[in-house]
């Protein structure tokens, strides 16, 4: 059907769409605990003990663990601000950390075959099959799977799990290791600052612009439970990389805490992109801190989409460090009942001439509730900055809330800035026109939510978007008639 | 094979609006209604959709027979009611081609995937009667479109869509007299023994391109006089006054 309309992207979408099965109640089962570590209950200077000699860590990073626990006991919930529903965050029931003690397996082959099935239920050896350079892939707190094209390895590329890139790549990792976050950045930067395991740390040599995307997929498998993944990806000078990290859980009656850090570092003239599609379960809190430096001439694009989770706060940041460096945020946020998408983007503009772009699409459905929160900082002292921020909600019924705190702090004359928001409804007329059509309410309402994400979706790859139109497909099912 | 409205009455917020009115379509006849603003003719195309704007109060519509009245909107219209907006709503991000394609595929079984190349086949084909530029199948519905694009693309979805009976609510508001004669080859090549017609207008005109088996006059929620396409011509000569002399008695 190309041959006759090449423009027409959604059409080419359903060609794939048999392929990948994916809705979601799939990520909704989960198998008995199989543990040889636990670090119990509750959080205490022998929890972080615990974990950093299960992983056998340098004194450097037991430090690092110790300090950041006290500053996470030192600071207060940020409720003055943000949701109030982060108190029902028992601290000392969760628990820290969960393994099966076995090392990360470069064959699925010798994964353990509940954890085999988990991925594969999950889609995800099919999809490093079909179009992924390399995939982590972590259950509870440690990653079960690890691998990267061979080719790629040879080149220098390396893609291992945190423990391992501190312990094996040292003088590589430590140096950007907590400073494009600094521990003490928010109360949950030094939760996982202390609690930290799993998470995909990532280097791309000089000039090395990788054609495929890599891909982390996080699962969470047990009860009362944090996962706390540490990322930090490095693009040397002019290297380009994509990476891509999917995360589900089963639904449990009680809280889940999903707390990470994630550090990018664009090197001059490198180019980062990196995009979420978060699915977590109704009883999952997902606070997640994510900020990316660029330096000069480089680019950091955060390609981000919220649908599942109980509350989520993020708010990805770029901070342009050097001359033209460019930063992105992209992200769509779907608030079904019950649901509270908290996020935004943070954009410090520290070099002449740099650009920035955020562009931010909520939908809130029934007494879902969605929040944008954006911090745009240009000083004084640089010319030639710019930026521009687009905020557009969606509210599919009256109970559904949508809030704007732009906050665009720009000194100096020599800068363009551009704000634009926009509050809109599925309005009746719209939806009778396509029932008068015969398309069915709920269809009629997960085009027009489409329509409204679109020129986003497109954003992501052909894979991600068919996933994500199924995603709202599913959501408008349950929540309309 | 037939619409039929018997002893309809509708109201908006306990404003009456159609006022027991009757009315019997068969099949491969194409009937028009016009009349003065406010006399109800849009309410009649609503409530036979099943705007939920309305409450009937009283009668009821068949179309072969089935009582529509009990159907959702989207079943109405599978059940083969289409009809042409005067004012088609937008629905911005979503591509002309991808909601007509959707329209279609709520007609198949489920499971049933409609076949793509055979589709942009027919839309294609339907497009060239209709003279619409290919770029058309591209662009979010009825956004930013002209009115005369708004009023071909109704005609396009009519078409695709194959309906047993057609409403077309004023449909030559806003059209110059091109697209007019466009639109009514469309029309036109849509008429069959196998399906009904009603034509909503307000001026004589567009039934010199789509001409009517039968003309009814409309008011205050009734039909007050019918007749043969004549009666239109009439109308266009005297106008309503006729209408307001039994009030003035």
């Amino acid at each position: 059907m190309s041959a006759y309309d090449l423009n027409d992207s959604a059409v080419l979408d359903d060609e794939t769409q048999d392929a990948i099965d994916i809705d979601r109640s799939i990520g909704d089962f989960s198998f008995p605990e199989n543990h040889k570590y636990d670090a119990g209950v509750g959080l205490t200077k022998d929890t972080v003990d615990y974990i950093s000699g299960v992983k056998k860590e340098k004194d450097w990073i037991r430090e690092f663990r110790h300090r950041a626990l006290e500053v996470f006991e030192s600071k207060p919930l940020p409720t003055n601000w943000a949701s109030k529903d982060l108190e029902n965050i028992d601290f000392d029931k969760i628990r820290y950390y969960l393994s099966d003690g076995q090392a990360p397996k470069r064959s699925w082959d010798d994964v353990p075959p509940e954890v085999l099935e988990t991925f594969e239920r999950l889609g995800v050896p099919q999809q490093e099959r079909a179009f992924l350079a390399g995939v982590e892939a972590q259950y509870d707190s440690e990653t079960s799977y690890s691998n990267i094209k061979e080719d790629l390895e040879k080149k220098g590329v390396i893609f291992v799990n945190s423990t391992e890139g501190l312990r094996e790549h040292e003088e590589i990792f430590r140096p950007w290791f907590g400073k494009v976050i600094p521990t003490g950045d928010n109360k949950f930067s030094a939760l996982n600052s202390a609690v930290f395991s799993g998470g995909s740390f990532i280097y791309v040599p000089k000039g090395l612009k990788l054609d495929a995307p890599l891909q982390a997929y996080f699962r969470i498998n047990s009860e009362n439970f944090g996962q706390f993944e540490r990322t930090l990806i490095i693009a040397d000078e002019g290297a380009e990389i994509t990476y891509m990290e999917g995360c589900t859980a089963p639904k449990f009656e009680t809280a889940t805490l999903h707390s990470a850090v994630v550090e990018l570092v664009a090197m001059k003239g490198a180019k980062i992109q990196y995009i979420t599609v978060q699915n977590w379960s109704s009883n999952v809190f997902n606070l997640v801190t994510k900020r990316g430096v660029a330096h000069e001439n480089a680019e950091v694009r955060w390609i981000d989409c919220n649908i599942g989770s109980r509350l989520t706060m993020k708010y990805p940041g770029v901070v342009m460090k050097g001359r033209k460096a460019r930063g992105e945020v992209i992200s769509i946020a779907l608030a079904s009942d019950g649901q509270e998408q908290d996020t935004g983007a943070k954009m410090i503009h520290a070099a002449d001439e740099t650009t920035s772009n955020v562009v931010s699409k909520s939908i809130s459905l029934g007494k879902g509730r969605s929040t944008y929160r954006g911090q745009v900082h240009i000083p004084k002292n640089l010319k030639g900055c710019k930026n521009n921020t687009e905020c557009d909600a969606l509210l599919i019924n009256s109970h559904s809330r949508t809030d704007t705190f732009p906050a665009i702090t720009v000194r100096g004359n020599q800068h363009a800035t551009q704000h634009e928001a926009s509050v809109s409804q599925v309005s009746e007329e719209m939806l009778f026109y396509m029932q008068q059509r015969g398309i069915s309410e709920a269809a009629a309402m997960s085009l027009a939510v489409n329509g409204f994400i679109n020129d986003l979706a497109r954003e992501f790859p052909m894979e991600y978007s068919v996933e994500l139109k199924r995603l709202i497909e599913l959501e408008m099912e349950g929540s309309v008639g | 094979m037939s619409l039929v409205v018997s002893n309809l009455k509708a109201s908006i917020d306990d404003t009456p609006i159609l006022k027991g009115l009757n009315l019997e379509i068969p099949k491969g006849e194409v009937h028009a209604i016009m009349g003065p603003n406010g006399s109800g003719k849009s309410t009649l195309s609503k409530v036979i959709a099943g705007h939920d704007d309305y409450e009937v109060n009283g009668g009821s519509v068949t179309l072969n027979g089935e009582d529509i009245l009990e159907m959702e909107i989207d079943e109405r219209s599978r059940a083969g009611i289409f009809l042409a907006f005067q004012y088609p709503a937008e629905v911005p991000g979503v591509s002309n081609a991808n909601f007509i394609r959707a329209a279609l595929q709520a007609r198949l079984p489920k499971g049933e995937e409609l076949d793509a190349v055979a589709y942009y086949k027919d839309l294609y084909a339907k497009m060239d009667i209709l003279e619409m530029d290919r770029k058309f199948t591209a662009r979010a519905v009825n956004e930013g479109f002209s009115g005369g694009e708004k009023k071909r693309n109704e005609i396009l979805q009519m078409m695709m869509l194959d309906p047993k009976f057609c409403i077309l609510d004023e449909t030559d508001s806003g059209l110059d007299i091109d697209a007019m004669k466009v639109v009514a080859k469309g029309v036109n090549s849509m008429r069959s023994s196998e399906r009904g017609f009603l034509v909503i207008t307000h001026y004589q005109r567009l039934l010199d391109y789509i001409q009517p088996d039968v003309v009814h006059v409309m008011a205050d929620g009734q039909i007050v006089k019918s007749g043969g396409k004549e009666l239109a011509l009439e109308l266009e000569a005297s106008g309503y006054e006729f209408l307001k002399e039994p009030a003035l008695a």
